[in-house]
């Protein structure tokens, strides 16, 4: 099925703030608030029936000075019906939280972890949101724009 | 192979002590592949019977560190991993030899970034560096007989 993020916005009317369109990659905008929910129809209504969530990241706009600065992207795909989503939330510095959606999913639970280590994003409701990639001692999230490039935090061995 | 040489009409050899445990030594090397990364398919591709590290007496590879003289470190060493690699090096057995594999593990390669430890000789000594991403076998089996060489030349401790 085409049209999905048409659909959507039929829908959720202002709750999906923005829908695009390129070379097919249909994409939708959510409201933090309407979030759930409209994950949970993409989920169960028949029609678009996205029973996958492929993958979760973020994108730092602080160099492109977006308002608000950072995009959760999440990709859906339907096995049944082949056909893909994506859905983005922005979020402000100032309160970079998200709702998880690690108990619907259970690749959410990894995933999560991960945008929070790169990017700072927290996922509120997760069950055990800890680094993923990074140890427990490193601070600071290394994929923001504003991780100075050559800071580097060894567990031993001299700061090079 | 210096022993055969000096065999003359007499059908003895004299040699010292240290060159003939060198001797021995060079050509019985138990490697620990510490593999993280990409390398680790050229590693293979050397090890096996195409290249065949067996000819140098390498062929054995152990994954106890008590049990193996060279830490062959093949692949990205990250920030994270480093203390591992600290204590495997740490639990090897005396005498024991370090070959970084690998731009990655010489310098960091390309990888000049938060998660990656810029040269592995920031943390462990190192013997022989075989740069490449990856190195051809042939780069390794000569980074291997510089290794030999250098087993051979060096004073023995027993
Ligand atoms: S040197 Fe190249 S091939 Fe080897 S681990 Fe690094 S990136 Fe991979």
């Amino acid at each position: 099925m085409t049209g999905i993020h048409i659909k959507l916005q039929e829908k959720f009317g202002a709750a999906v703030r923005e829908i695009h369109n390129q070379h097919g990659d249909e994409t939708a905008v959510a409201d933090r608030s309407a979030f759930l929910t409209i994950v949970q129809f993409v989920r169960n209504n028949h029609n678009i029936d996205c029973d996958m969530l492929t993958d979760i990241t973020a994108v730092d706009g602080l160099s492109l000075k977006w308002k608000p600065r950072f995009e959760v992207i999440y990709h859906f795909y339907s096995t049944k019906k082949n056909h893909r989503l994506r859905l983005k939330v922005k979020v402000d510095e100032q309160d970079p939280v998200v709702p998880s959606l690690a108990a619907e999913w259970g690749v959410a639970n990894w995933l999560e972890r991960e945008v929070w280590d790169m990017f700072g994003i927290r996922f509120e409701g997760h069950p055990d949101l800890r680094r993923i990639l990074m140890y427990e001692q490193f601070s600071g999230h290394p994929l923001r724009k504003d991780y100075p490039y050559s800071k580097r935090q060894p567990l031993i061995g001299p700061k090079n | 192979m210096e022993m055969m040489n000096e065999m003359g009409e007499a059908g003895f050899s004299t040699t010292k002590l240290d060159q003939a445990i060198g001797w021995a030594r060079k050509f019985s090397i138990f490697q620990y592949p510490f593999v993280t990364a990409c390398c680790g398919m050229e590693y293979m591709a050397t090890a096996c019977s195409h290249y065949d590290v067996d000819r140098f007496g390498a062929g054995l590879p152990r994954f106890s560190p008590r049990q193996s003289d060279v830490l062959f470190v093949v692949g990205t060493i990250s920030h994270k991993i480093a203390p591992v690699l600290k204590r495997i090096y740490d639990q090897m057995a005396d005498p024991k030899w370090v070959v970084a594999f690998g731009v990655c593990t010489c310098t960091g390669g390309f990888y000049d970034n938060y998660a990656t430890v810029q040269g592995i000789d920031t943390i462990i000594p190192v013997d022989v560096y075989i740069p490449g991403c990856p190195p051809r076998p042939e780069n390794v089996l000569d980074g291997l007989m510089k290794l030999q060489d250098k087993i051979q030349r060096q004073k023995q401790e027993v």
